[in-house]
């Protein structure tokens, strides 16, 4: 039996997704695919795979994970912290790329605070695609699984991985910082001076009812003007800023409808897409606003500065002792154990955890 | 045509507005522009571009902003409409769907319309609906022509749920929900038909542009048609007729 990554335990809402359906919007099909591109993309490079290959985004309570049939190689994205258990129990952190032999369990922790992580799949997952895509729209029964993943589930793979060592970026990305870069429109005329002065001036925090779909904003009321609040339905992309009557914003975001009736104040642009994928209710935001020309040359900007980053890949264990050797040397035997933290839950990270 | 304004989504998308009122005028300039765009991005002659969605009174471009500017975009948009002409539909497939008219919101209906159930019913059976757009939910079909007398705006309390196959009505527009939904149009009916379905080539069984006829049937027929459906014996491409 060929090599699979079998979920343990689900977690609360895994995932697979990948950069989205394509060419389905016309016919209602949101791109849906994980909320995090650059945490995706870059994943995708450190594992040496197409950058649209298929991740499992988790959310609130990340899944536990296990290798059959053959060994599987994973990396985690920001939020993520790992712990390995069997003949080499270890810790793996953000942005590793680790391989997972067969009979090893990985668990898994998010960051207090962090809403939803990537577990990047090493090689090719052997699935169907539909709309050219192996992502997950569960609400139209979408994705190869249709669903979020089960208990048991497991995701088959072309081959078994091979390990080549941890690995990880010289220099990960660092979280950016500042507010939250959006253009005016596509419906600016539906509001009045004030409320685009407002919108663009004034914190607003994550709601709780936030998913997928949209981000909640609670803050200071937008009002419409005369036009009213309601628009021929027409066309939506993720990061649209839509405002009902109640003059709340709702940041739309990859799962949402195609096309919707509520005016549009503004557009978050796609470079700043990612950061909203990192904020969990209760975190504050603001928004600037910025002109096309300038959210495409950051769109240009933020995918150099991805590759930059994709372009030096180093050993992840660099500078301190590597028990994988030590176990294949056959020098320390048991002794491995004590150079791992196995109860990692109350266990102190490891200081040069990359 | 006239374009009348390129309405930016960041640098994700643009919004080409084409009209203002929802109709069948309205369709025939965004049919006619979306069959001339469809054409340019497959010839590859809009840099950038990655696909098209149609709504009511405008279409919707995406667009990959490493490979083309926006700018460019609505310039040779902007450019090809010059010279499109609007066009009623042509070559879209008429439908003859099955449903049950044994709505939720029937009775309410016959109150606000002032109309008897039968007459409420049998007047939407013998109208031909227009899809104006596949949109809101995969597979969803917004559908013009809706006799006079039927104009009424959406429920003041959406339905937290909304059953898969619902046939309802609101803004002089019918719709049927492809999926169990969330949402605020008065249900007429239940059609047993799956409208998407991901295994088939083409998901959305329905397009812009095809006409929708409803046939009623009783609840022993809805019942056998909806179980043919579930365990794959009936094919939805059987509802179809010939362009007239």
């Amino acid at each position: 039996m060929s090599a699979r990554l079998v979920l343990t335990r689900a977690g609360a809402r895994s995932l697979l997704q990948d950069t989205g359906f394509r060419g389905g919007r016309g016919t209602g099909v949101p791109a849906a695919g994980a909320l995090d591109r650059d945490a995706l993309y870059l994943l995708n490079r450190l594992l040496g795979n197409a950058p649209d290959a298929a991740a499992i985004e988790a959310a609130l309570m990340p899944p536990a994970l296990r290798a059959e049939g053959g060994a599987v190689r994973l990396a985690l994205g920001p939020g993520l912290a790992g712990q390995v258990s069997g003949d080499n129990p270890r810790p793996v952190g953000a942005w590793t790329a680790f391989t997972l032999h067969p009979g090893e369990t990985l668990a898994l922790k998010l960051d207090p605070g962090c809403p939803v992580a990537l577990i990047g799949i090493g090689g090719a997952i052997a699935l169907p695609r539909a709309l050219g895509s192996h992502a997950t729209l569960a609400r139209a029964g979408l994705g190869p699984f249709g669903r979020a993943l089960g208990d048991g589930d497991a995701i088959p793979l072309e081959a078994a991985a091979t390990d080549p060592g941890d690995t990880t970026f010289a220099a990960p990305p660092s979280p950016a910082t500042g507010p939250i870069r959006a253009v005016p429109g596509p419906q600016a005329e539906w509001f009045t001076e004030d409320a685009m002065a407002t919108f663009f001036g004034t914190d607003y925090t994550v709601g709780a009812e936030t998913d997928r779909m949209g981000m909640r904003l609670e803050g200071p009321k937008l009002a419409h003007s005369e036009r009213g609040a309601d628009i021929v339905s027409d066309g939506i992309a993720p990061g649209a800023v839509q405002v009902p009557g109640s003059g709340q914003p709702i940041v739309l975001l990859a799962d949402a409808q195609t096309t919707g009736g509520y005016p549009k104040i503004a557009t978050v642009i796609g470079a700043d897409l990612p950061r909203l994928a990192r904020l969990a209710p209760g975190d504050s935001l603001r928004f600037e606003a910025v002109t096309v020309e300038q959210a495409e040359d950051a769109a240009r900007a933020r995918r150099a500065e991805l590759d930059r980053i994709a372009q030096a890949i180093v050993p992840a264990n660099a500078g301190r002792i590597d028990p994988r050797a030590l176990w294949r040397a056959n020098l320390a035997g048991q002794a491995v154990d004590a150079l791992c933290p196995d109860h990692f839950a109350a266990h102190p990270e490891p200081e040069d955890r990359p | 045509m006239e374009l009348l304004a390129a309405r930016p989504l960041a640098d994700r998308a643009v919004t080409f507005e084409l009209a203002t009122e929802v109709g069948a005028e309205a369709a025939a300039r965004v049919g006619a522009a979306q069959a001339r765009l469809s054409a340019l991005l497959e010839a590859g002659e809009l840099p950038g571009a990655l696909e098209l969605s149609r709504a009511f009174c405008a279409i919707t471009l995406h667009y990959d902003p490493l490979e083309g500017r926006q700018a460019g975009l609505v310039a040779r948009v902007r450019a090809a409409l010059e010279d499109t002409e609007p066009a009623a539909a042509t070559g879209g497939r008429l439908w003859r769907l099955p449903c049950l008219y044994e709505g939720e919101d029937l009775d309410d209906l016959s109150t606000r319309l002032g109309m008897a159930r039968d007459e409420i019913t049998a007047r939407h059976a013998a109208t031909e609906h227009l899809v104006h757009a596949i949109g809101f939910l995969p597979g969803l079909p917004f559908m013009g022509g809706l006799p006079d007398g039927f104009s009424v705006p959406r429920r003041e309390t959406p339905r937290t749920r909304v059953p898969q196959g619902s046939v309802a009505i609101a803004n002089g527009l019918t719709v049927i929900y492809p999926f169990e939904s969330p949402g605020g149009w008065h249900i007429l009916g239940r059609c047993p038909v799956p409208l998407f379905d991901a295994a088939r080539d083409a998901p959305a069984l329905l397009s812009a542009g095809d006409r929708v006829r409803f046939a009623p049937v009783d609840r022993p027929e809805f019942d056998r048609l909806a179980a043919a459906h579930a365990a794959g014996t009936a094919d939805p491409e059987t509802y179809a007729e010939a362009a007239t």
